[in-house]
């Protein structure tokens, strides 16, 4: 037996991406894109210089769920939709945590849609990664709240009847404050957009497009296929004029009426380009960006649409704490029962 | 007025009076009552208070539907029950008298704001005649007061509009019971000058009225005398009147104090659970997070994820919230992680009665899981009980790393007694022995932490909270391998795990206490089992047939799952065993099947508590049947027909 040293008096330890694998046998089929998230978040934990024990993986159900299984930190694989629920009460009690949300589309935006938005409105301090592949996998291949109309799949033979949600219009319609889209063929952006979400205080939220290979191949290939990546994916950068294309030949322009579309820069001025503004407070302008796209055969684009600054929940629930007791002094049990009108039989 | 004083007379001394004050569910019945009921408690009565009120907030007024009464048991000696039927009923309007007059006992008295009693509220109430005057209350005392009128009267020239100061007629109706039973009201003019400091026409005008209301008794000679309940011989020490709720949310506060692990109360507002969440929410000074949640399920939730993270973690509900935390408290039996989950009983299925109260919970407690998922179950069965259930059930689910239930019901929710405080010194400490180091030495010498090792006399597994290096580990809902924990499909394996999680909870039952029998001279035939709120109702029917000179036994279970190891041999000393409770016979069910034992039961389910007169006839039915040798299926028959 060994005694585990008080981790305030060590300095965070150099880690490799070793050191953030468990011992499990990761079990996706094989091609499945969760690996290479797997792979980018175990790559980028080292580079947070974070300690693994004061990092929480969470999940509820669904193949993405099973990721805290393959992270050598605390972990908890939960129920069905309900780990933004116990990731609240996790981060509300433990601000020194780092605590990770994994979750899909089914899981985040059917069952646990309640869980979601009101994690994400109370700006609780999670980060949320949704692996979005417009399935379900886990049992074998039903339509998921991200399919779009029409799909056939083995519960709708005829095609779906349902409108797809827009997973990132619904994180900004709950008042996120940190909205994100990566996806799973380009290692280095999700790396830098994940990085970009654990730095946020508060709910982060990210889409990642993710293609389960047995179920619905091939999703994302026509935005995310290597020879298409240049002229559909539009990166959104902070300050910067909203272009794309091998030469910056594409760009975006807001309409007189606050809707956003592609154009070619050779047709408008430079000058008329929107430059992109991740800390504006008004949501439009993300939420119009996040409709850019009807689906992933259009140019769609990724990066932070909104990173703004709020209260988290956690923080503000123990400034409440603290103003309790400069206010009435620390709880005293004796005198908490004695509080009412108490009276004395001798 | 009079301008000679004469000497009052002497007030009779009573040794109990229980009064109903009843009303529309906006006339401040329960205000009425509870302001009552703090005078009697500060002058030493022992004391127990039901109110009894509608869902809705403000139901039609005038109507049957939207009658709110609260009913206060005041006595000089030890009492259990807030009486079965009230000695005085004050009633605010000809509803209020229709819905309460049959449980008033012929030569009870009756005090009316004849104001009230006109033609519309008359028919509202669905009277065709006026019960004042066609003799339909001859049995009664009968008072007509003009309340209404006189609280408008003394407030006019205080420039109170009379549709406001009529508001204040509780206070008037509480002002003359006060003086009917010599009670100070001096307690409560000080509460209205504090409660309305702010508000200096509702301040005055209640004030007015409470006094007018005093004057009035002593003035009107309307009433012959007036009445006093002196002091009870309570225990010395130092006392408050609390209700369940608030016992349960102090107990909650004590726990995490005497435990150091900080309270997180995740919920969702549901009727009658609520007021823990609000009592808690104002006692942030002991580190207390309450959480009120986006649904139950996200309540429980973010308790488990609480308790994950090493707060003691807590959700409170009621019928409709248990169904749905369900999934929940599985994945809490899979864990093994502490929590606690507090059900305050109402009416079901369904929506049910919100604001009544039953006890029909127990088997969706017990067995309300799929898969195998026992649990422990802890039942209050007093207001004031529900703080050391509270700490009992918190000692469980942390020595066990285990979800527990504790049951309370409306009924001990919101009524009240007097309870004297404990030391706090003496509060039991709960350890929560985190884990602080390796626990397994793999094959090639590399430390670990097994999350699912087991303390052997326990069988409790380590409780490691996310912050120490080395103790990473990874937990789910998903079956694991016993010891390491790692996820594992393995049939015996499952087996296995089924089997221990099972013996865990099965042997909490050597670590409470036996069952703690009342039974005088040990010569009795028939034993009353109960849990629960019956507790009052079942020793005070246990009072009245000893007092007719029968033997009969009692005993109030708390632990109900387990049960205590000697409760098998306790039942089979007994000839016959009465099972009393509100729901169709839940516990009896389980006696039946965890002991063989022909346990007859006793069942209602109205919404009230039993009355102590109900359960002296249904034991003395039992020792009759047993002494004229009628076997047990009979005598069940006899008792369900009731």
């Amino acid at each position: 037996m060994t005694d585990v040293a008080d981790p305030a008096a060590v300095p965070v330890p150099l880690t490799t991406r070793k050191d953030w694998s468990s011992d499990q046998e990761v079990r996706w089929c094989p091609g499945c894109g969760d690996y290479s998230i797997l792979a980018a978040v175990q790559m980028l934990m080292p580079e947070l210089g974070v300690r693994r024990e004061k990092t929480v993986f969470l999940s509820g159900i669904g193949c993405a769920a099973r990721f805290p299984y393959y992270m050598n930190t605390y972990g908890l694989h939960s129920i069905h939709g309900r780990a933004p629920a116990i990731a609240t009460g996790l981060a509300a009690t433990r601000p020194d945590l780092d605590v990770w949300v994994v979750t899909g589309d089914g899981d985040a935006l059917s069952i646990g849609g309640n869980h979601l938005i009101h994690a994400l409105r109370r700006n609780v301090n999670i980060t949320i990664l949704l692996f979005n592949n417009q399935i379900y996998g886990l049992t074998k291949g039903q339509y998921s709240p991200t399919s779009e109309v029409a799909k056939v799949t083995k519960s709708t033979p005829f095609g779906s009847l349902e409108q797809p949600f827009n997973p990132l219009s619904v994180a900004l319609g709950a008042e996120a404050t940190f909205v994100a889209r990566t996806h799973d063929m380009d290692r280095k952006h999700m790396m830098e957009t994940f990085r970009r979400a654990h730095a946020h205080r508060g709910a982060s939220f990210v889409e990642i497009y993710q293609n389960c290979n047995v179920f619905n191949d091939g999703a994302f290939e026509q935005i995310t296929g290597k020879g298409n990546r240049e002229n559909m994916l539009i990166p959104l950068v902070h300050g910067e004029p909203i272009r794309f294309g091998a030469d910056g030949e594409h760009g975006v322009v807001m309409l007189r009426d606050g809707s956003v579309e592609v154009v070619s820069v050779a047709d408008v001025a430079e000058s008329d380009l929107l430059v992109h503004d991740e800390h504006r407070d008004n949501p439009g302008l993300a939420f119009q960006l996040s409709r850019l796209s009807r689906g992933p055969y259009e140019p769609t684009p990724i990066g932070v649409f909104r990173d703004v600054d709020r209260t988290e929940y956690g923080a503000a629930m123990s400034r409440q704490l603290e103003e309790a007791v400069e206010r009435k002094g620390p709880g005293d049990v004796a005198a908490l029962l004695r509080s009412g009108s108490s009276w004395t039989v001798s | 007025m009079s301008d000679t004083t004469t000497n009052p007379p002497a007030p009779h001394i009573l040794d109990r009076v229980v009064i109903r004050f009843a009303g529309d569910s906006g006339d401040g019945m329960q205000l009425a009552g509870d302001r009552f009921t703090t005078s009697s408690a500060l002058l030493g009565n022992d004391l127990a208070t039901f109110p009894d009120f509608p869902a809705e907030i403000r139901a039609p007024a005038g109507t049957l539907a939207g009658v709110s009464a609260f009913q206060v048991h005041i006595s000089d000696h030890d009492i259990l029950t807030p009486g079965d039927s009230p000695n005085v009923l004050v009633a605010m309007n000809p509803a209020a008298l229709r819905a309460n007059i049959a449980t008033l006992s012929p030569g009870s008295t009756l005090i009316v704001n004849v104001d009230a009693f006109d033609e519309r509220n008359l028919a509202k109430a669905g009277y065709t005649t006026d019960p004042l005057s066609d003799g339909s209350l001859g049995a009664f005392v009968v008072y007509e007061v003009p309340m209404t009128s006189i609280t408008t009267e003394v407030s006019k020239d205080a420039g109170v509009k009379p549709r406001d100061a009529e508001r204040s007629k509780n206070f008037f109706a509480l002002g003359l019971i006060s003086w009917l039973y010599t009670r100070p009201i001096e307690a409560t003019a000080a509460w209205i000058e504090q409660r309305y400091a702010d508000k200096e026409l509702v301040r005055e005008a209640n004030l007015r009225a409470l006094k007018a209301g005093f004057h009035f008794g002593e003035t009107a000679e309307l009433f012959e005398s007036n009445y006093e309940v002196r002091p009870a011989a309570l225990d010395p020490g130092e006392y408050v009147n609390i209700t369940g709720n608030t016992a349960v949310a102090w107990g909650l506060i004590a726990v995490s104090s005497t435990s150091g692990l900080p309270l997180f109360l995740g919920t969702y507002p549901i009727t009658p659970a609520s007021d823990i969440l609000h009592e808690l929410s104002k006692h942030k000074q002991f580190g207390v997070r309450t959480f009120q949640a986006e649904d139950e399920i996200a309540g429980i939730g973010a308790a488990i994820g609480a308790s994950f993270g090493g707060s003691l973690g807590v959700t409170t509900t009621s019928g409709p919230g248990l169904d749905l935390k369900s999934e929940m408290m599985g994945l809490a039996v899979s864990l093994e992680i502490p929590l606690l989950i507090i059900d305050i009983q109402r009416g079901g299925p369904s929506t049910g009665l919100p604001t009544k109260t039953e006890q029909a919970d127990l088997l969706s407690a017990m067995y309300g899981r799929h898969g195998e998922s026992p649990l422990p179950i802890v039942a209050a069965k007093t207001p004031s009980h529900c703080f050391e259930a509270t700490l009992e059930a918190a000692r469980l689910a942390v020595k066990y790393r285990t979800p527990v239930i504790l049951l309370s019901d409306g009924y001990l929710a919101n009524g009240t007694e007097p309870w004297r405080l404990p030391e706090v010194a003496s509060l039991p400490v709960i350890d929560p022995d985190f884990a602080t180091r390796t626990n397994h030495t793999l094959d090639d010498g590399t430390e670990v932490f097994w999350p699912y090792v087991r303390d052997e006399e326990t069988l409790a597994r380590p409780w490691a909270p996310p912050g120490l290096a080395g103790l990473e580990h990874r937990i789910g809902g998903l079956e694991k391998a016993d010891l390491s924990g790692a996820v594992n499909y393995d049939g015996a394996n499952h087996e296995r795990m089924t089997r221990l999680r099972a013996a865990k909870i099965a042997g909490i039952a050597h670590d409470i206490a036996p069952v703690d029998v009342d039974d005088v001279d040990g010569d009795a035939d028939v034993l009353v089992v109960g849990w629960g709120s019956t507790y009052g109702a079942i020793a005070a029917g246990v009072r009245r047939v000893r007092a007719r000179g029968h033997a009969v036994a009692h005993a109030h279970l708390v632990h109900l799952n387990p049960f205590p190891a000697d409760l098998g041999e306790v039942l089979g000393r007994y000839r016959r065993v009465l099972v009393p409770e509100v729901n169709m016979g839940q516990l009896s069910r389980l006696l039946r099947a965890e002991y063989l034992v022909d346990a007859v039961p006793f069942n209602q389910v109205k919404g009230v508590p039993f009355r102590a007169a109900d359960m002296e006839a249904a034991i003395l039915q039992q020792i009759e049947a047993v002494a004229a040798g009628i076997p047990t299926a009979s005598s069940e028959r006899k008792v369900s027909d009731r």
